[in-house]
Parts: C-alpha cells; sequence; structure tokens
C-alpha cells in the first residue's frame, strides 16, 4: 500500500496559516476528492478499469438489464395491487391472495437477482485482484511486550499478593454463582408423586372422547373396534388427559384369554378381573416417550405407536412386541356401575407414561 | 483540489469528510472496500445461511406482530370456519388468524418457516464443504467450532419455532421432548416439571418457548454470525487451488463493487426462492392438523428435516430399561437421544484437533484442499453422513415402509444393521475412491490426459493420444502435499534420541493414526517416459515443453 497516513493526513491538513473567514469556518476538505490523488500515485495495475472490454456488448446488456428491472418495477405495483385488491377471510381467497401476492413477490425479487447479476457480469471491467496475507502472529517482540504489561499490570492489581482480599472476594462470589439456579426454582412446581397417579378413581365412568358420553359394555359390542376413553370431569383437562386418556378394546369371546401379571414395583398384580365382557382398557399413553398410540390392527390385535412404532400385543397384555419401548400399556381395571355404566375399578395400578427415574 | 477529481459528488465526499473527522476510517475502510474475495461455487452455501438468516429475522418480526405467545383457552370462530366452536390456545387461534385474516400473512408464515428449513439445508452443505476442502484447518479452527454452536442453536431455534403454532404435529413433538427430559436420570422429572411449569403440556411452555426464539436464541445467533464473519475477513478467505494460488495470497474479485454486487444479486435470488416455494410449496398448514390435545396425533408425524435424526435414533433403538434399587433408567430413550447427534457434533468439534495431532501439522492453510487429497478425512466425513443419513432416513421408516410397501419392522431393521455397516463400508469406499483419483492425477502429471484421440501408427498399431495437462489443471493435479510420516512410537533416531511420541497407549494411537493418514500413492515412475511426450509412443500432440514456469498465467 503506497498512502502512508502520515502524509494524506498531512494533505487534509489544509494551508499552514489558517486563514480568515467570516462567520461558519469551512468544512475539512471532501475526503474521496483527496483521496482520489494518493490512489493516482499506484502503479496502475492494481486500479480497476474504467469500462468493460467490449463496451458495445455492455450496452446491449444494459438494455437488457434495464427491461428486467422494469419488469421488477411493474410486478412491485402487482403486488401491492394484489395487497389492496384481493380480500382473505376464506380458505379460498386466502389461497388465491397467496398465489398473487406471491407470484408478484417472486417476480420482483427473481428480476432484482437477476438485473444485480447480470450488471456485474456485463457492466463491470472483469478483473482479478491479488492481496498478500500476513502472518496473523505477532512478532516475537510484540508478544514479549504484551506479556510484560500483562505480567506488570497483574503484579500491580496486588490480587497475587493479597491473599486475605482475593479468598474473601471469591468466597463474596460463590452464593452469586448459584443465584441464577435459585431464581430458576419456580419455574414449575416439584414432581412429588404426581407422576404416579391419574385421575381415574373407583367409579369414575369412562366417557367416549369427543362426544362425552358414558358408555355401557352392551354399547360397546362389536369385536375388533377400538376407541379414545376420557374420564368423567376432566374431558377439558389437557393436563389429566395427559396421563389419563385410556383406549378401549372389544373382543370376540375367547380371544382374550391371556391375563398377565403387572408388576407395581415389587408387587404382582392379578389382572383376570380387570376386564368387562372382553372389553380391556389400556392407557393411550406410549410408555417410551409420550405419545399417544393411536393405531389399532384388528387382524393381528396390536396396537401401534404411531410416533416411534412401538407395538403392543392387545391379547397378551399390551406386552411390547417391536419398537423401543420396554414396558407394556398400563391397564385400567374395569367394572360397570349400578347403572350399566362402564367404570374404572381403581386407578392405574403402575405410572402411566414415559419412564422416569423415581418409577423404579 | 477539487478541481482534480470532480467524478465524486460533493454530497458523497462532504459524508465522506466528516465521517473520517470522526472516525479516521479512510484507510481502513480503503482496505475493506478492496478486500478480496475469491470465486467458487461452494463458496455461496455459507451466504446462503446468512441471507436466510437476514429472511428469518424480517418475516419472524412481521409475524410476531400479529402472533399471540398464550395458552389461554378460547372457542374459535374465525375464517376457518371447520374449526369453529372448538376450543383451542390463543397461540393457535392467532396462527389462524395470521394464515387466514391478514393480508400476506399466510405467505410471510410460509416463506419464515421455508427459510428456516433453508437455513440449515446452508448451514449443514456450507459445514461439510468446509469439512472436506479442510478449509477448517489452522487458523480457522475457531471458526469451525462456532460454525457447530450454530447449527446446534439453530435446531432448537427452530424447534421451538414450529412449536409455538401449539397445533397437533408440533404438539406431538413437545411430547416427545417431556418424555426425553423426563427419563433422564435423577432430575428429569423436576425437569420436565420446570420446563413445562407443571405437568404436561401445561400453559407456560408456549410464552417461554417463544421468548427463547424471539430473543435470546436469535440474539446469540446474530453475535456468533457477526464474530463468524469478523474473524473471517480477519483471516481472510481460504481458496482452491489453481494457478497462482499460493498459501501467502488470495485472489478474486474486490468487495467493492464486485461483491457487493453479487451479494446482493444472491440475496435476491435466494429471497425470490424463497417467496417461490412459500407461494406454490405448502408447508406446515396447521389448520389442517388442528389444535394440540394430548389425546390424539396422527400418523406419518415427522418432525423439520434438521431434527430428524433425533426421531430416526428414537425410532431405531431396541427397547433397553434398567430397573434397580427401585429405580429405572431408560436407555431407549437416553441413548438415542443424546449419543448419535452427541457422536457427530463432537465428532465433528474435535476433529480439526485430532488431525493436528494425528499429522503433526501444525502450519496455517490457506488453500483448500481436495477432498482426494485426503483420504482419512474425506472418508470419515462420508462415513459420518452415512451414519446421519441413516438415522435420518428412519426418521420417516413409517412413510418409506408406505411408498416402498415393505413391511415397517424390516425398515427398522435395515437401518439397525445400516447404522453400522454403512458407515464403515462407505468408508473403505471412499478411501479406495479417493486413492484412485490421486493415482489418476499423478498419471495424467506424468503422461497427459487421455484426449479421446485414436491414432494409427505407421506399423499399424493403434494408440490413443495424451494431451498434456494445461497449466491451470496441473496446478489443480499437483496441489496435493504429503503428510509428514512421524517418527512411529517407542523409536529411537540416529543419535539415540526416543522418539517424542512415546511407546505408550496414546504414543501407539497416534503412530497407528498417522500412518492412516500418511498413507498416498506412489508417484508415478517418469525414467524415460520424457514427462508423456512422445518418446514413449504416447505422441503428445503439440506439446512444446512441460517445464512450468510458477505462476505464468496462461489465461
Amino acid at each position: 500500500m503506497s498512502d502512508n497516513p502520515s502524509s494524506s493526513e498531512e494533505e487534509h491538513e489544509g494551508p499552514v496559516a489558517p486563514r480568515r473567514v467570516v462567520g461558519t469556518p469551512p468544512p475539512s476538505p471532501p475526503l474521496l476528492s483527496g483521496s482520489a490523488e494518493v490512489v493516482a500515485e499506484e502503479p496502475v495495475e492494481g486500479r480497476l478499469p474504467a469500462v468493460p472490454e467490449d463496451v458495445a456488448r455492455a450496452d446491449k446488456a444494459e438494455r437488457l438489464i434495464a427491461a428486467i428491472f422494469v419488469l421488477a418495477f411493474l410486478a412491485g405495483c402487482g403486488f401491492v395491487a394484489a395487497y389492496v385488491g384481493l380480500e382473505v377471510h376464506s380458505v379460498n381467497a386466502v389461497f388465491r391472495s397467496n398465489l398473487a401476492l406471491g407470484l408478484s413477490l417472486s417476480v420482483v425479487l427473481l428480476a432484482l437477482g437477476a438485473g444485480s447479476l447480470l450488471w456485474v457480469r456485463h457492466l463491470m471491467p472483469d478483473v482479478e485482484t491479488e492481496e498478500e496475507r500476513h502472518d496473523l502472529r505477532s512478532s516475537a517482540k510484540e508478544r514479549a511486550a504484551f506479556q510484560e504489561y500483562a505480567v506488570e499490570g497483574g503484579r500491580a492489581s496486588q490480587v497475587g499478593k493479597r491473599k486475605l482480599a482475593r479468598r474473601t472476594l471469591m468466597l463474596a462470589t460463590a452464593p452469586l454463582a448459584v443465584a441464577p439456579v435459585v431464581l430458576l426454582r419456580d419455574l414449575g412446581p416439584l414432581p412429588g408423586t404426581s407422576l404416579r397417579h391419574t385421575v381415574w378413581s373407583p367409579g369414575r365412568r369412562l366417557l367416549v372422547y369427543g362426544t362425552n358420553t358414558p358408555l355401557s359394555p352392551a354399547m360397546f359390542n362389536e369385536p375388533g373396534s377400538m376407541i379414545t376413553i376420557v374420564p368423567d370431569g376432566y374431558t377439558d383437562n389437557q393436563d389429566e388427559l395427559a396421563k389419563a386418556a385410556v383406549i378401549l378394546i372389544k373382543f370376540e369371546p375367547g380371544q382374550l384369554d391371556h391375563f398377565p401379571e403387572r408388576r407395581n414395583g415389587s408387587t404382582l398384580l392379578g389382572t383376570v378381573n380387570w376386564t368387562v365382557d372382553n372389553i380391556v382398557a389400556y392407557s393411550k399413553i406410549c410408555t417410551h416417550v409420550g405419545c399417544p398410540v393411536a393405531l389399532y390392527e384388528q387382524t393381528t390385535h396390536h396396537i401401534l405407536c404411531p410416533c416411534h412404532q412401538s407395538t403392543f400385543d392387545a391379547t397378551k397384555g399390551a406386552e411390547v412386541i417391536f419398537g423401543p419401548a420396554a414396558r407394556p400399556l398400563p391397564q385400567l381395571p374395569l367394572t360397570t356401575d349400578s347403572e350399566g355404566y362402564l367404570v374404572a375399578k381403581s386407578d392405574f395400578q403402575e405410572p402411566v407414561g414415559p419412564s422416569f427415574w423415581e418409577r423404579g | 483540489m477539487s478541481t482534480t477529481a470532480p467524478e465524486v459528488p460533493d454530497a458523497v465526499s462532504g459524508l465522506g469528510g466528516w465521517l473520517d473527522d470522526r472516525f479516521h476510517g479512510a484507510r481502513g475502510f480503503r482496505t475493506f472496500l478492496k478486500k478480496v474475495f475469491p470465486d467458487h461455487w461452494s463458496f455461496m452455501l455459507g451466504e446462503i445461511a446468512l441471507w436466510s438468516f437476514v429472511i428469518l429475522l424480517l418475516t419472524g418480526t412481521f409475524l410476531a406482530l400479529f402472533f399471540v405467545p398464550s395458552m389461554s383457552d378460547v372457542t374459535y370462530h374465525g375464517s376457518y370456519t371447520k374449526l369453529n366452536g372448538i376450543q383451542m390456545s390463543q397461540a393457535y387461534q392467532s396462527t389462524l388468524r395470521i394464515s387466514f385474516d391478514i393480508r400476506g400473512g399466510l405467505l410471510i408464515r410460509q416463506i419464515h418457516h421455508w427459510a428456516a428449513d433453508l437455513f440449515m439445508v446452508a448451514i449443514m452443505a456450507h459445514m461439510i464443504r468446509v469439512f472436506f476442502t479442510g478449509a477448517y484447518r489452522k487458523p480457522r479452527e475457531v471458526n469451525w467450532l462456532i460454525g457447530i454452536v450454530l447449527f446446534t442453536l439453530g435446531m432448537l431455534e427452530g424447534l421451538f419455532g414450529y412449536s409455538l403454532p401449539d397445533d397437533q404435529l408440533s404438539g406431538a413433538g413437545l411430547r416427545i421432548l417431556e418424555g426425553v427430559v423426563q427419563g433422564i436420570p435423577i432430575v428429569g422429572t423436576y425437569g420436565a416439571y420446570f420446563l413445562f411449569g407443571g405437568p404436561f403440556p401445561g400453559n407456560s411452555i408456549v410464552p417461554r418457548m417463544y421468548i427463547l426464539h424471539v430473543l435470546l436464541i436469535p440474539g446469540i445467533i446474530l453475535a456468533l454470525i457477526t464474530a463468524h464473519l469478523f474473524i473471517m475477513v480477519h483471516q481472510k478467505h481460504t481458496q482452491m487451488p489453481g494457478l497462482g494460488n499460493t498459501e501467502n495470497n488470495v485472489r478474486g474479485q474486490p468487495f467493492f463493487p464486485y461483491f457487493i454486487a453479487k451479494g446482493q444479486a444472491w440475496f435476491f435470488f435466494i429471497f425470490g426462492a424463497l417467496v417461490v416455494l412459500a407461494t406454490f410449496a405448502e408447508i406446515n398448514p396447521v389448520w389442517l392438523y388442528g389444535p394440540y390435545t394430548p389425546v390424539a396425533i396422527s400418523s406419518a408425524s415427522q418432525p423439520d428435516f434438521y431434527m430428524g435424526i433425533l426421531e430416526g435414533s428414537l425410532r431405531v433403538f431396541p427397547a433397553w430399561e434398567w430397573n434397580f434399587l427401585g429405580h429405572t433408567v431408560t436407555f431407549s430413550v437416553l441413548i438415542p437421544a443424546l449419543v448419535p447427534i452427541g457422536l457427530v457434533f463432537t465428532g465433528a468439534a474435535l476433529w480439526p484437533f485430532f488431525e493436528q495431532w494425528a499429522t503433526g501439522d501444525k502450519a496455517w492453510h490457506n488453500i483448500n484442499d481436495r477432498p482426494r487429497n485426503a483420504p482419512i478425512r474425506t472418508a470419515t466425513g462420508i462415513a459420518a453422513i452415512v451414519f446421519y443419513g441413516v438415522l435420518w432416513a428412519e426418521g420417516a421408516n413409517d412413510v418409506i415402509a408406505d411408498k416402498l410397501q415393505v413391511p415397517l419392522y424390516t425398515i427398522t431393521w435395515i437401518a439397525r444393521v445400516m447404522v453400522f455397516v454403512g458407515p464403515a463400508v462407505s468408508f473403505w469406499l471412499t478411501r479406495r475412491i479417493c486413492l484412485g483419483l490421486q493415482r489418476k492425477d499423478t498419471m495424467e502429471l506424468a503422461h497427459g490426459y487421455e484426449s479421446g484421440i485414436i491414432r494409427q501408427l505407421p506399423n499399424g498399431a493403434f494408440i490413443e493420444v495424451h494431451q498434456p495437462l494445461s497449466d491451470s489443471a496441473r496446478a489443480v493435479a499437483s496441489a496435493r502435499k504429503e503428510v509428514p510420516v512421524l517418527p512411529s512410537a517407542g523409536s529411537v533416531d540416529v543419535n539415540g534420541v526416543r522418539a517424542p511420541a512415546g511407546a505408550g497407549l496414546l504414543g501407539r494411537a497416534r503412530s497407528a493414526a498417522n500412518s492412516a493418514f500418511t498413507e498416498t500413492v506412489a508417484p508415478v515412475e517418469t525414467n524415460g517416459h520424457g514427462s508423456g511426450s512422445g518418446s514413449n509412443g504416447h505422441a503428445a500432440v503439440g506439446s512444446g515443453t512441460e517445464e512450468l514456469p510458477q505462476g505464468s498465467d496462461s489465461h
């Protein structure tokens, strides 16, 4: 680089003796016109050519570029017109508006892109320039000087020498370091044992999800079907439904012949009396990571979680036959109430949903 | 003075002078205007990410004017009549309003979503380019690490962003997130309750994700992008091997006016492409999914593509769970959620340092490697891509099974095998291909390239004419640098000094790594061949001398 700062600064200084002026003094000499003289001292090969090699071709390109920019202008007007003119507020109207706005905006942007690209390719003279790289490492002298001052500064700070002050400072900041963690404590309540229980309780009616109507075994008598059940009293409570949702499956007589014992902690529970009329109720919350197990294949009696394809055998206590879930779906013990509707005999006898550390 | 350079308008030079009076900028700014940008198509990948981010900020600001980050229940009565009377959160309601009642709202929403996907695709492509060309090498390791952090933040930002509308699809994603957090040993249930403000789904997660999505994470991303760019400008760009390109120069076109104009064109093209996508390719039609409820789900639920590896890992893993002393550790959640992506990212972060350790190479590198010239690196990169790709594809195993009419479990079993076999085979294959390409370069340097011209010799034999490489092709083909062979572990040199890489386990490992890195093809014997000029019957046409004056430019 040929312009050294001192010489250019001198030029900017202006006349040595300030002239007397009346009123506001004139501003400093303009920067860019001044520096043009400095650049002129550079060797010619470092300078950019003023015009491209083929001016006639550039002239032609300019007309094309101008046409493209006019197109962008017109499309831009179209965009504004589409915004003003086209209504929304219904699905069809929205799609119409989206098409008009999107199409016009696409044309504006793509035309601006194409015009800009043609501009740099055809109007600007083609050049290739070269720059030296400079070692990023500082010189040994600079490093030494830095180190020297850093050591001096460290010494002057007395941090090394004043042990009492240093240690008490560290002591003072220690509680501050845990303050953010403490402050985040109220983000939520502690889980306690809430993950072990749902709102199902003895006698609570099973309601059909969607219609919220109670169900008797006689109403649910089509073997092979599966429906989703929500607990009476909590049909709109998402927090409770996230644990308490249940699937109900009706079998042909004789299909449901396998009643595996279920483990709750260290106790084993028989499940023979948990069904009513070949109707069995399983938790709908997958034991893998909690997606609703929503798919049921009638012929194989497989319950499938659509998220990660954990597959459970409905005839065998929903034991896992494929996929990442490690535990069968918990089963809700069923019975009927005095009016003949299906109700829970009790809560689930084990925690529903994904595994957790305290589950055991 | 003013008469010598009339080209600069007074207003401009006046403003320039005003600024320089205050900031002393003439010298530095001139250097910046003249900054050289090397030209290569692959250098535009990072720019795509940059411009996508700019577009994300613009469109995101528009969306934030109308979005209501609240989970309060409302009953919908609006333009999307199919959901009339349905209970939903205000977040979902306001997303419907943006889509159906704000003019241009649907377009901006879809641009925003497409831009997020493009941002992640571009970062991925950019990282792959940087890895395979060795552009992460000294002095650019820090920028490589920043890139990995940016990608991770992008995943989190995207997850929070697409979960904000509180629709059925994204809610399933949050449910999975909750299940994963809950599975963390000891603190998991606390973590889940703190994250969701109590039992899932609660009514805190949307406002919490919102503030992280619009302020904290984009703020960090912006700061890191700024650092990324400043470091790049300060260290100057790498360049591809080529005639006249050395480790100590950088060749290309200056920032002003060339790169500004190209960057502008590229910005408009990217923005334009995103608008085309947003216009014609529907993305995330949340009105079809309905509001979130933990009771329901639709099949073929896939997250956005950059979360696919997590989804696939969860699907591929077998059911492993430990119960002991009244506690449960669920490996079938923890391992897939943490290990595969941890392997890829940690491996990528450590790779530059591992390579330096294995090769003993502490020099700075400004000329990029051709992938073939670093077979171990290229093979490792391909193996990582295959590993990632298998898990990513497994994230859509149900869709693949449906489209190909292959049983679902078969797809999962193929993925379980391929996740190990695929990387191993692709590593071996890639390494062979790299060495083969090196051999081809060596042959061409020695004998010229096959011209496709068949000539009959006076004795009746046919030969294919080999042409010598052009100067620029020669510069590229000869760009390979030998990796220095370190003294083997425990060896003793002529003076009886033991090699610094000791005979310990680490020393032997380094020795083994070094011998893998130094494997290369032997140079072709050119004795008597006359460097492809005729004497061996190759009959190079029109080749004068093969001597290359370094730096002579033939274009």
